[in-house]
């Protein structure tokens, strides 16, 4: 086979590649969204970070306080899903769920309007600008959604925006399950 | 009816099968002993579309009578829901919108066997037998996998409605353009393997490809314009493209099949840059198919992916792989044979469109990577990665530039051999006014350099369009309205490209303000006085609605008008969306958004965004469109191609 004939062959051996690793994505089974974390099950990563709001404590894993669940939420004003599901992060809110928010690459200013705009649920909220604390968590992208026990081990992770489905099936369960 | 739909399905899948073998075999007997078997394509052609038809008008039918025995009616579907969503409902979703898809695919053969009487028999039995395929393969996984027809028992007493954010206009009509443009780069798909199948591409057959990638392109210019008007005001946070995966799957066969059409006229011209052309129609379609696997598949996570269902993925990657694969692979096989003609000179029309065509794909590539990045380094490296704006922002940004630099310079030249000091030297006007723009602009703006040097690239692609559709006139009206369609339909498609950049740059300098209110208070936003009078309850047909009184004031406190922007609550999804209030004056567009209302203080947030030029980006896609209608126009498309050069027994053309 010569030069000219392998280059042509060239789309054909990528497009070989492509659908290879296409397929070993899908029978890793992983669906982007159901990833279950490597934390499950774990305690989360050590963080600390400045908080969103001047006056506010900064938000470590001492906000996990013994004894009452919490639920982390990593979100971004620049993140059109993170709206989507806003309105359920409100209801927990109001119904006095321990909410803790991680504003994720996002300038402060953008951030604090984001929440003013549609109100704010998160009790404390730490602003992650260089996505370091992202890492750390293994975070697929925003939003993403961690359910914290009160003995502050991971239960649950859920990447994509929380839609009522999601909350009634799969977190209020989890609530009512490690309510102390 | 249900089963009528499901028996006329599963029969156009028996006679897509037909359509991809008998004419195949026809084509290869020659054009005297294959006649009858060729003859068969265009029939099959035409009554699978009509079965693929009934089956849509079914299912339908059945989303118009709220028939809820119908699981798919039942799943996404509600009898309150206005009439139009209810039509509109029937490709709302996997199923529909798969048997959209073939429908379009459908009515694509059906044109090439209507449309097709002056294609070489031989040709045309080729194109059919390959759209027969690919129809084959779609029709198989929509009858195996995603039957729209499947009955629920016992049957359900009310519909589980629609994702509300659909439920609109601009979404309603958003998938039949966007499906309509994938669908026809597939025409173009089965002229490049039915050249290569014959071994033969020239100017001939890069004129009857031609007004498929223009009809293909101007339809799914339109399909993403809709999209992201309706990402506009209906998501109502003011931007209009995020680079969202799915928003990015419909751009690259854009993209793509942008570069087709320009690399096309080379071919069509110049009988140069074939093998490219071909691998460039070949890879459109296949963009589309990508497209369409990674909404379908769930591979992507995303607002769009409204149907998600992995195991649907491994059949949709079977289609792609068979189908692109077998492009490819009789592209590794049969190209190389395929024979440059004709000297090239870097200075030329052709030069020109080569580099039109190696920014489009290297943009194109660049998009790929930023959308498909993330699930590779998933897989490979273990690590879990968000592409955001920046990338896009950062790596496409520096291929439009040279784009937009050399358009009007390039539209300048002449085929063969150009003379490039000549054409710089006739755009001086264009010059002169965009360096204008870009100085006013600048200090106007103090120094907000991104979205002026946008709109001085703006200017100087509409003079350049200008000034060469004049120097092709001699200015003179009358010789205007006689030139080829397709010279105006390109001056046209330019001027829109220039209008869009216009309005993206505009945005460039767009305001915005968010304040807490109570009645009677006021805001202002660049200049805007908006004073808050309250918010009301409304009642819609299938939702409930808080709506605020906004009243935008003249200087001496005087009512200008009003906007009343919505927060809708669906409880049959239990789902809320906004309604932005838009207000437009063509040049700029004042957009508020009802936020939090605090009813214990009679209050609630209010932002009003001001967006200087925003509309000028959608109007831009349209005149695109319309100069694409123009090309279409052209007398050369419509009158019979001449016959090929070494045409041998081929019959001249009836017309």
């Amino acid at each position: 086979m010569t030069a000219r004939r392998l280059l042509f062959a060239a789309p054909l051996i990528g497009l070989a590649g492509g659908a290879a690793a296409f397929y070993a994505y899908m029978a890793s089974g992983r669906d982007p969204r159901g990833v279950p974390s490597v934390l499950v099950g774990r305690p989360p990563p050590p963080f600390d970070l400045d908080p969103l709001f001047d006056g506010q404590p900064r938000l470590t894993k001492a906000a996990f306080t013994p004894g009452r669940p919490a639920v982390l939420n990593f979100f971004a004003s620049w993140c059109a899903p993170c709206r989507i599901e806003h309105p359920q992060l409100l209801r927990l809110a109001r119904e006095g769920v321990n909410l803790l928010g991680i504003a994720y690459k996002d300038r402060p200013a953008d951030a604090r309007r984001f929440l003013a705009e549609l109100g704010d649920p998160f009790r404390l909220i730490g602003q992650d600008s260089t996505g370091r604390t992202a890492i750390e968590f293994g975070v697929y992208g925003v939003p993403e959604t961690y359910f914290i026990d009160g003995s502050g081990i991971v239960r649950w992770r859920f990447a994509g925006a929380v839609t009522p489905e999601i909350l009634d099936d799969q977190l209020r369960p989890l609530l009512r399950r490690y309510a102390s | 009816m249900a089963e009528l739909g499901h028996f006329a399905l599963a029969l156009a899948g028996a006679l897509a099968i037909a359509q991809s073998i008998l004419p195949l075999i026809g084509a290869r007997l020659g054009e005297v002993r294959g006649a009858a078997l060729m003859q068969t394509g265009p029939a099959c052609a035409g009554v699978t579309f009509l079965c693929v038809g009934i089956a849509f008008g079914a299912l339908m039918h059945a989303y118009a009578t709220s028939d809820f025995s119908v699981a798919n009616v039942a799943q996404n579907s509600h009898s309150l829901k206005p009439f139009l969503y209810k039509l509109t409902g029937t490709w709302g979703n996997h199923e529909g919108s798969l048997l959209l898809w073939v429908l379009m695919l459908a009515g694509c053969s059906a044109a090439v066997a209507a449309f097709g009487n002056n294609l070489p028999a031989v040709l045309r039995a080729d194109v059919l037998a390959v759209l027969g395929m690919i129809a084959t393969g779609f029709l198989l996984f929509t009858l195996l996998t995603s039957n729209p027809f499947e009955r629920v028992f016992p049957v359900p007493e009310e519909g589980r409605d629609l994702n509300p954010l659909l439920q609109d206009p601009g979404l309603a009509f958003h998938p039949p353009f966007l499906y309509a443009g994938y669908v026809g780069f597939s025409v173009a798909f089965a002229f490049a393997c039915a050249a290569l199948i014959e071994g033969r591409v020239d100017a001939t057959w890069g004129r009857w490809v031609r007004p498929w990638v223009l009809a293909a392109w101007l339809l799914l210019t339109l399909g993403i314009a809709l999209g992201s008007w309706w990402a506009y005001y209906e998501l109502g946070w003011g931007g209009y493209w995020f680079w969202d995966p799915v928003e990015n799957s419909s751009f690259m066969p854009w993209l793509l099949g942008t570069a087709l059409l320009h690399s096309a006229i080379v071919v069509e011209k110049r009988e140069a840059l074939k093998v490219w052309t071909i691998l460039l129609a070949i890879l459109s379609f296949s963009m589309s198919l990508l497209g369409t696997f990674l909404v379908r598949s769930g591979v992507l996570n995303s607002v769009h992916a409204f149907a998600a269902d992995p195991r649907r993925g491994v059949f949709i990657l079977g289609l792609l792989v068979v189908a692109i694969g077998g492009g490819l692979a009789l592209f590794a096989w049969r190209a190389p044979a395929l024979q440059p003609k004709g000297f090239f000179a870097p200075i030329s029309r052709e030069g020109a469109l080569v580099l039109n065509n190696v920014l489009l794909a290297s943009a194109c590539a660049a998009v790929a990577i930023g959308t498909l990045y993330p699930i590779f380094a998933d897989l490979l490296l273990g690590a879990r990665i968000t592409v955001g704006p920046t990338f896009f922002n950062a790596t496409f940004l520096p291929m439009m530039a040279p784009l937009v630099l050399a358009l009007p310079v390039g539209a300048m030249l002449s085929w063969k051999r150009a003379d490039l000091a000549g054409a710089l030297q006739r755009l001086w006007l264009a010059a002169a006014i965009a360096a204008a723009v870009l100085v006013v602009g600048l200090f106007v703006s103090g120094l907000n350099v991104l979205p002026v040097l946008g709109l001085a690239a703006a200017a100087w692609i509409f003079c350049g369009a200008v000034i060469e559709i004049g120097g092709r006139s001699r200015w003179s009206l009358s010789r205007l309205v006689r030139l080829p369609r397709a010279a105006i339909g390109m001056t046209v498609a330019h001027i829109g490209l220039a209008v869009s950049t216009a309005g993206i740059s505009g945005m460039g300098f767009a305001a915005e303000q968010i304040a807490l209110l109570r009645p009677g208070e006021t805001m202002e936003v660049s200049g805007t006085i908006i004073r808050f009078e309250g918010v009301t309850r409304a009642q819609g047909p299938n939702y409930t609605a808080e709506r605020a009184q906004l009243e935008v004031l003249n200087p001496d406190r005087t009512v200008r008008f009003a906007m009343q922007p919505e927060k809708r609550f669906f409880p049959s999804q239990r789902m809320t969306t906004t309604e932005a209030a838009i207000h437009t004056n063509i040049m700029r567009d004042l957009y508020a958004v009802l936020g939090d209302v605090v009813p214990e203080q009679n209050a609630a947030v209010i932002r009003v965004h001001v967006n200087p030029m925003a509309p000028w980006i959608w109007i831009g896609a349209v005149v695109m469109a319309l100069g694409g209608v123009a090309s279409l126009s052209d007398r050369r498309h419509r009158v019979g191609a001449p016959a090929r050069r070494r045409a041998g027994p081929v019959p001249a053309p009836a017309e």
